[in-house]
């Protein structure tokens, strides 16, 4: 019999307060875990893919107001510009409101020429999108929706096939409907940074045409500077070359752009991470304590341990151990369960970037675990430390 | 029957009166049932607080008039002629000069920056008719004045200026290359109005390059509201030159919760289940605790004739005590940290929604509720031990 096994049998000596244990820290952990995994998924998909290193241009408004077209020519033929593409709302769906399709208007060669990374699809579909002006890139989910729908029997055979998409704000001209007939020329996954898949892409041009309103206007342009150490002069260059018009701009990193759209969640965010944070210490800070008094009670065995000839650094080791192997093996219970939720998250799909835990996100997991184990088991295993044998055995 | 109720009487007073002796444990329990309650609470004060104030803002007698498919004010688009369509129609009620109760308004979304975390967020403008006033019943100026039409002026809402910076009374605003003045604050208590900014729709129109064309049509109702809105719809049904849909701006404003509110839940309910799992099992470890640190003394009832059914019903209710301490320590927590708050989220119509956390009595029933189910699972099992001991065992340990 070696430390290990006594170490063990103390752990499971009341297996039912144990797991009880166990299951409170891996609640902690796992509110731990998500909330953080989930905000750093975010962050990291901002930034992913050369976002941080390009500018988005929108009305100074608000992102919902339009640009006039000609901006985007005026853009380019600014000094320090490598390239610019724009994109406007449409306001998408199929059918019925509530398969919302995320849908765009877009400068097709531009656009697939700087977010490549993010729309991935076969060079010979992004080249018959361009070709088609009423073509039209959809999202593998929308692809699925639409042969569900009995548009299709497969995706090869969706290919080339018409389908109508509804706009919740815009009309068209040409039928006086709110739909457009589009063509499928391609099927796109979006990229390792995330995104909407109920998704969909026409070309600008032939969208402007055919509206009933607010013609000669795009949504958002995205500009890439020549060297990306000059963003922020070429940012401020933009503004100023629109400042005191109809429409002044805002052009600001595009990292910073999409973060915004999580800050409208405003107080509700806040309060989700307060709340959670909250929860988790308070959660931890009873767990210690129960742990802290389980190991209290055993002074008396200790006692004997002592007795027997176990130095007090070796109870101490076998002491903190315990507290460390409790600990450990809930924040892994926490981690493993964060792991589930994500992965039944991402094929849930939805606008947001599939969530997952960066190596990040996971030290700073095992480092707390490995501080509840210390803290909870320092306690106790000090008062062991300094235990006189005979005070021990007297207690009960 | 009697004895047995005794018995259990004084178990119990037993067990409740010697939780000093378990301090440290009690207190943990008390805090993990506080917390769990206190978050499913939170949650609930906020979804109940959003709903109150997107319920509240619209009126069963004022009609809403939305190009048609469109679903919020944001994506609707109208013109002038549907304008002068729909004040012809019947079921119109007129202001004292005899002109019909009609606002045909605009709705921009601006940036404002919250006072709170400095980040933009969306905010509402809505360029308004005079009439738009007179339909919104709860809405009082209370400092400066009303905007004067065809001026750059603004009025704007007291949850507003609590919420973003450079609303005061007197501010200029850049926005769509003009110098707006804030010219007076209004209140409009529980309605999401409180969280916008007014001014006069020409204005807002030939700023805002909007033309001609608005959002939404608001229609004050003759008197009985119900049989005027069937007028109404019918006359919008059969007017070919009207794509648009009414209803009454009561039924929109419901319409409109239902989104965040599903957010909340969604993120609220499972973190509820959550914790509440996370204080169960602190409710458990305390009273199995307890059973095992009293088991001399159980034992000990046992044996001088008291009842395995009275050790339960005794360590049932010590859970439930402290669930219920707990709970009240997480529903009081709540209300003075909650109740009343004034939040903003993104609501319905993309731009954000001010409204005031509410902790109501279905709110603090159901903190209730959680507690009780943590105090029963809690007390259950190791009651049911405390009932089985062996009484010649325990005396022992």
């Amino acid at each position: 019999m070696n430390d290990l096994t006594l170490i063990t049998s103390n752990v499971w000596r009341k297996p039912l307060r144990t797991i009880l244990l166990i299951l409170s820290i891996a609640v902690a952990f796992l509110l731990f875990f998500a909330l953080n995994g989930f905000l750093d998924s975010f962050e990291r998909a901002s930034k992913a893919n050369g976002a941080d290193q390009r500018l988005a241009v929108s009305n100074k408004i608000n992102f919902t107001q339009p640009l006039p077209i000609s901006y985007v020519d005026r853009v380019k033929a600014l000094e320090g510009v490598a390239d610019v593409t724009h994109y406007a709302w449409f306001g998408g769906f199929y059918r019925e409101q509530r398969n919302q399709v995320f849908t765009f208007g877009i400068e097709p060669e531009s656009y697939l020429r700087i977010y490549g990374k993010d729309v991935v699809l076969p060079p010979e579909q992004a080249q018959a999108f361009i070709a088609d002006r009423s073509g039209a890139l959809i999202g593998g989910d929308f692809a699925d929706l639409l042969i569900e729908e009995g548009v299709a029997t497969s995706r090869e055979d969706l290919l080339g096939k018409q389908f109508p998409l509804n706009s919740n704000i815009f009309t068209n001209a040409t039928s006086g409907q709110k739909t457009w007939i589009l063509n499928v020329r391609g099927i796109f996954e979006p990229g390792s940074a995330g995104g909407p898949s109920q998704a969909a892409f026409l070309h600008w041009e032939y969208f402007d045409e055919t509206k009933t309103f607010s013609r000669d206007t795009t949504g958002t342009m995205t500009v890439v500077p020549a060297d990306p150490a000059q963003m922020d002069s070429l940012a401020d260059a933009i503004d100023e070359t629109f400042a005191n018009s109809r429409a002044e701009t805002d052009a600001q990193p595009e990292d910073a752009f999409s973060r915004s759209f999580l800050q409208q969640a405003g107080d509700i965010g806040f309060i989700i991470r307060t709340v959670t944070l909250a929860a988790f210490f308070a959660i931890l800070m009873i767990v210690a304590t129960t742990l802290i008094l389980a190991i209290r009670e055993r002074t008396r065995e200790i006692g004997v341990l002592k007795t027997l000839g176990f130095s007090s650094h070796r109870v101490l080791i076998m002491v903190l151990a315990e507290a460390l192997f409790i600990a450990a093996l809930g924040a892994g219970l926490g981690y493993g369960l964060t792991q589930g939720m994500f992965t039944l998250a991402a094929n849930a799909g939805g606008p947001f970037p599939a969530p997952s835990l960066s190596t990040n996100i996971t030290l700073l997991g095992v480092g707390m675990a490995a501080a509840l184990g210390l803290v909870t088991g320092a306690i106790p295993a000090l008062n062991a430390l300094n235990l006189r044998i005979v005070e021990a055995l007297g207690r009960k | 029957m009697l004895k047995i109720l005794r018995q259990c009487a004084s178990v119990t007073w037993l067990n409740i009166t010697s939780i000093p002796q378990r301090l440290w444990m009690s207190l943990g329990t008390i805090m993990a049932v506080a917390v769990a309650v206190g978050v499913a609470l939170g949650f609930q004060a906020l979804s109940a607080g959003f709903r109150a104030t997107l319920e509240g803002s619209g009126s069963a007698e004022v009609a809403l008039v939305l190009r048609g498919g469109s679903q919020s004010e944001l994506n609707s688009v109208m013109t002038q002629s549907d304008a002068a369509l729909l004040e012809a129609a019947p079921g119109v009620a007129l202001d004292p000069q005899g002109r019909p109760l009609v606002s045909t308004e605009s709705y921009v979304i601006i940036d404002g920056v919250r006072r709170s975390t400095q980040s933009k967020s969306n905010i509402p403008l809505r360029g308004m008719e005079e009439a738009g006033l007179a339909l919104r019943s709860r809405a009082q100026i209370v400092e400066g004045r009303m905007f004067a039409p065809g001026a750059a002026e603004l009025v704007v809402g007291r949850g507003l200026v609590r919420e973003f910076e450079g609303f005061e009374l007197g501010s200029v605003i850049r926005r769509g290359g003009a110098a707006w003045t804030v010219v007076g604050v209004f209140e409009a208590p529980g309605t999401v109005f409180e969280g916008e900014i007014w001014a006069d729709n020409t204005a807002v129109q030939s700023l805002f390059n909007r033309g001609n064309s608005f959002q939404v049509a608001r229609i004050g109702l003759v008197a009985p509201a119900e049989a005027s809105l069937a007028a109404l719809n019918a006359y919008i049904e059969a007017e070919e030159r009207l794509a648009v849909e009414v209803e009454t701006e009561k039924a929109y404003y419901q319409g409109q919760s239902e989104g965040t509110a599903q957010l909340v839940r969604f993120i609220g309910v499972p973190l509820g289940i959550i914790m509440a799992i996370g204080a169960l099992a602190g409710a458990l470890n305390t009273m199995f605790a307890s059973v095992s640190n009293r088991a001399a003394e159980i034992s000990t009832l046992r044996i001088i004739g008291f009842s395995g059914f009275a050790a339960f019903v005794g360590t049932l209710a010590e859970s439930l005590a402290l669930s219920l301490i707990g709970a009240v320590l997480g529903i009081i927590v709540v209300y003075f940290a909650f109740n009343g708050l004034t939040a903003s989220t993104l609501g319905g119509g993309f731009t954000q929604v001010v409204f005031q956390l509410k902790v109501t009595p279905e709110v603090v029933t159901g903190g209730i509720i959680t507690a009780l189910v943590i105090g029963v699972v809690g007390g259950f099992f190791p009651g049911i031990r405390a009932a089985t001991m062996k009484p010649l065992l325990g005396v022992n340990s």
